[in-house]
């Protein structure tokens, strides 16, 4: 029954949606408040009837109902519970429902924010996100429907996908999707803004929290998702350029480049067009990881079973969203009222930049992820384009940007001074030169690229410091000036340097892979393996017996010269209900840095294969994105996005920024 | 427009709006640029082709040559040398290919089942692999694999367990 119920709130949402698309926009034609405010009440009710679908197909797999065909295919008895929790949205139709849920949620924030906005703008973005959620609440019906029962009912389900059965799947999807639709209502206030022929200030006022949100969330999603990859799949590594990833990454790197124009388009009333189009890029890039992932059109280490015929139908809605949007963009853009100009060493000329070389770092992700399928389709050849691709074309438009950073984040607005900016960051810079110069001399002989990379990293946290420092210290005297100067600094500055250090220990996690040693040997009991600074010495390997999994355990003894740091296990683990395997990697963090040790195949002779890895400071990598997304949060805790921020006014009270 | 109102330095020649346009769209044209010249040369140099074993052997392929290699890993012809070497064969019943490597395997690499692997072709139908892909879920067949198969004539869709509910 409850089956039921969640299935006629699906079908009710998609009616509601439909109101919900069509209304607002009428009322706003005709000139009919009455009409017009429709929309919040109608995302308000089409939320609230998702979530009772997704309650309800929650419950179906939290008391195993197995005559649901979706609860069947994804769930077992055994489970524990909080796998039967997280199997809803473990599977094809379940992940649809939250990416709708989700999708729904936003607009009901939308409804419900308190925020002033213009009606015409409140009601074309409610109808533009109606449209998004009746075209995926129709997609989620007709092609995947969790609610489909299955008669007769089997006793026992096939259990989750071992691999999924993990904390990290748990938060995984739900912090993605909520960065990837995220974005919708960005692109339903671009939509808006387009039918509505007026952007302003304004507009980016009411867009720069919702986007600042989905940032947030994508970036801890993305690492979180990186992170599950490193401990899940055991071969140690964190980001493979694989398509699927890529999809994530590619809005990631749009919206990045979009929190930064809004910046622009709120304080100087400039960069209009082209934040407007970015704005539905970003989203569109997320449509189109969609897209990617569920189609199965380019072969992913990450890819489920997949069906062409959903993908048909995703395609044929990205279609319609992003060819929409970009007629509707074509025809209105022009009508715009241009915004000012700048010159070109100020704080805005400095984020053209990043968003100049943002954009182009995501073009090469983008053909590099899609030069494959266009090939194919040209000439039958199939091709894989991997690391080595991205590392030399990604990363060479990366690096000129992050060393840009800290110059660009101490200019003025309006005009900057390009010396005075130098001259404040060759604190930073030296820094940086220094880190590596010792890392140099201490390594001498080892991988070049390491020591650049983190003296890059230094640079980039420091500039971030000094940038604040400078702020708050340099004039200011005493204690009391100092604490009043830093508790006086929006809270947007402080965001700001936070994120951007954020993005220093992320490149140092990473600029120090490339010291990582891996050791492959096969042990018996009382042998010993030394990857790098760590060795490890088995000690025994027993059998163990999970809810429902059996599992082979190694366990070690860690040390690092003569420090010893106890034990590590490792395990391979068989799945009972599908018989799968799943290697379970022993990982020891020791500092910022980490031992890791999966197992292989047993050998015929009583010993196991096993691999050691010395991964140092890879820690900072994820460290740094949850640095990035505090920055972010805290970007949106500024005075100027709580309550309803002055308009228009608002530009003449950012006074903290650096006086030339 | 208000940039324009701000007094510039005298010695400092004011740009025309016309001027900081240009050297705006100069600008990012230059980052395009560069960026689209290593595109054009990792193109060259960092893509790898896809094969199936007939294909390497119709198309004449040279020993030396960098690709992905895919099939069925063929009924056993999975063996274990010394250490980590690791020997099997990749099929798509009408050619057979040695496939030599040295690691460890992948959770799901079975026998019967496809594989995609990635290294140098030996010539004289041997293949000598630095990576063998994993994948995530067992009835998952990549596509390039279900294509060569298809290809040869031999690809029955029922791959899946027989417990697997028909999709709709």
């Amino acid at each position: 029954m409850i089956v039921e119920i969640g299935h006629f709130a699906l079908a009710l949402a998609l009616g509601v949606a439909f109101v919900q698309a069509l209304v607002p926009l009428w009322g706003v034609a005709r000139g009919d408040r009455t009409l017009a405010s429709v929309g919040p009440a109608a995302a308000i009710t089409c939320f609230l009837l998702v979530a009772a679908s997704f309650a309800a197909l929650t419950a179906a797999y939290v008391r195993s109902d197995f005559s649901v065909e979706n609860v069947v295919a994804n769930s077992h008895s055994a489970q524990p519970l909080i796998y039967k929790l997280t199997s809803t949205w473990g599977n094809h139709e379940g992940s649809m429902l939250l990416w709708v849920l989700i999708l729904t949620l936003f607009g009901a924030l939308v409804a419900l924010s308190r925020r002033s906005l213009p009606v015409r703008l409140r009601a074309g973005a409610l109808a533009a996100q109606g449209w998004v959620t009746v075209a995926f609440l129709a997609f989620t019906l007709l092609t995947s429907n969790p609610f489909r029962r299955m008669i007769p009912a089997p006793a026992e389900g096939n259990d989750l996908n071992p691999i999924l059965q993990d904390l990290g799947l748990a938060i995984h999807p739900p912090l993605l999707y909520v960065g990837y639709v995220g974005f919708s209502i960005t692109y339903a206030f671009a939509v808006a803004a387009l039918i509505d022929g007026r952007i302003d200030a304004v507009w980016a006022r009411a867009v720069r929290p919702w986007t600042l949100l989905a940032w947030v969330f994508l970036t801890l999603g993305i690492a979180m998702g990186s992170y599950w990859a490193y401990y899940e799949l055991g071969w140690g590594g964190w980001w493979f350029w694989d398509p699927v990833e890529n999809a994530s990454l590619m809005p990631w790197l749009a919206g990045t480049a979009l929190i930064h124009s809004t910046v622009v388009m709120e304080k100087r009333d400039a960069l209009k067009v082209w934040t407007i189009l970015l704005a539905i890029l970003t989203f569109s890039l997320s449509l189109l990881g969609t897209f990617i992932v569920r189609s199965g059109v380019l072969t992913s280490v990450h890819s489920f079973a997949s069906d062409p015929q959903r993908g048909l139908f995703i395609l044929a809605i990205l279609v319609f969203f992003v060819g929409g949007s970009l007629a509707l963009f074509a025809w209105r853009a022009p009508l715009l009222r241009q915004g000012g100009l700048f010159a070109p060493v100020s704080r805005e000329g400095a984020l053209v930049v990043n968003n100049v070389f943002i954009a182009t770092s995501c073009a090469t992700v983008f053909i590099g992820t899609l030069y494959p399928l266009v090939l194919e389709m040209a000439t039958g050849d199939k091709i894989s384009v991997g690391p080595p691709f991205f590392n030399a074309t990604f990363v060479p438009v990366l690096v000129p940007l992050l060393l840009l950073l800290p110059i660009g984040q101490s200019l003025a607005w309006k005009r900057g001074d390009l010396l005075g900016a130098a001259q404040r960051t060759v604190w930073a810079f030296g820094l940086g030169i220094l880190a590596s110069v010792a890392l140099l001399a201490v390594f001498r002989g080892g991988p070049v690229l390491a020591p650049l990379g983190i003296g890059l990293g230094v640079f980039l946290v420091a500039g971030a410091a000094f940038d604040l420092g400078e702020r708050v210290v340099a004039r200011a005297s005493g204690v009391s000036a100092i604490w009043s100067r830093a508790v006086g600094l929006p809270r947007s500055a402080w965001g700001t340097a936070l994120a951007h250090a954020g993005v220093g220990l992320s490149v140092i996690g990473i600029a120090a892979a490339a010291w990582s040693t891996e050791a492959i040997g096969v042990l018996k009991p009382g042998e010993r393996l030394t990857s790098g600074r760590y060795t490890i010495t088995l000690e025994a390997i027993s059998p163990r017996t999970g809810p429902n999994f059996r599992e082979e355990v190694a366990r070690f003894q860690l040390s690092s010269g003569d420090r010893a740091l106890g034990a590590i296990e490792a395990g391979k683990r068989v799945y009972i209900a599908r018989n799968m395997p799943t290697t379970e990697a022993g990982i020891r963090t020791d500092g910022l840095s980490q031992a890791y040790v999966s197992l292989g195949e047993p050998q015929g002779d009583g010993g196991i294969a096993v691999r050691l890895y010395d991964k140092p400071l890879i820690l900072l990598i994820w460290i740094g994105a949850i640095v990035m997304a505090l920055g972010g949060a805290l970007s949106l805790t500024d005075r100027r996005f709580r309550l309803a921020a002055p308009r228009r006014a608002a530009p003449a009270r950012i006074v903290a920024q650096p006086a030339e | 427009m208000t940039a324009t109102q701000q007094p510039l330095p005298a010695t400092r020649r004011r740009m025309t709006r016309k001027q900081r346009r240009l050297m705006l769209i100069g600008g990012a044209g230059l980052v395009l640029c560069v960026a689209a010249g290593l595109v054009l040369v990792a193109m060259r140099d960092s893509i790898v082709f896809f094969y199936g074993p007939t294909e390497i052997v119709e198309k004449g392929l040279t020993p030396g040559t960098r690709m992905r290699l895919g099939g069925l890993v063929e009924k056993g012809s999975l063996a274990r040398g010394p250490g980590q070497k690791i020997s099997f064969a990749v099929t798509d019943s009408k050619t057979t290919m040695t496939i030599s490597y040295e690691g460890l395997l992948p959770d799901l690499f079975r026998e019967g089942q496809g594989v995609v692997t990635e290294g140098v072709f030996e010539g004289a139908g041997r293949f000598k692999a630095d990576s063998v892909l994993a994948k995530h879920d067992e009835t998952y067949m990549p596509r390039e694999v279900a294509d060569t198969l298809k290809k040869q004539g031999h690809w029955q869709p029922g791959g899946a367990p027989a417990n697997t509910p028909a999709k709709p």
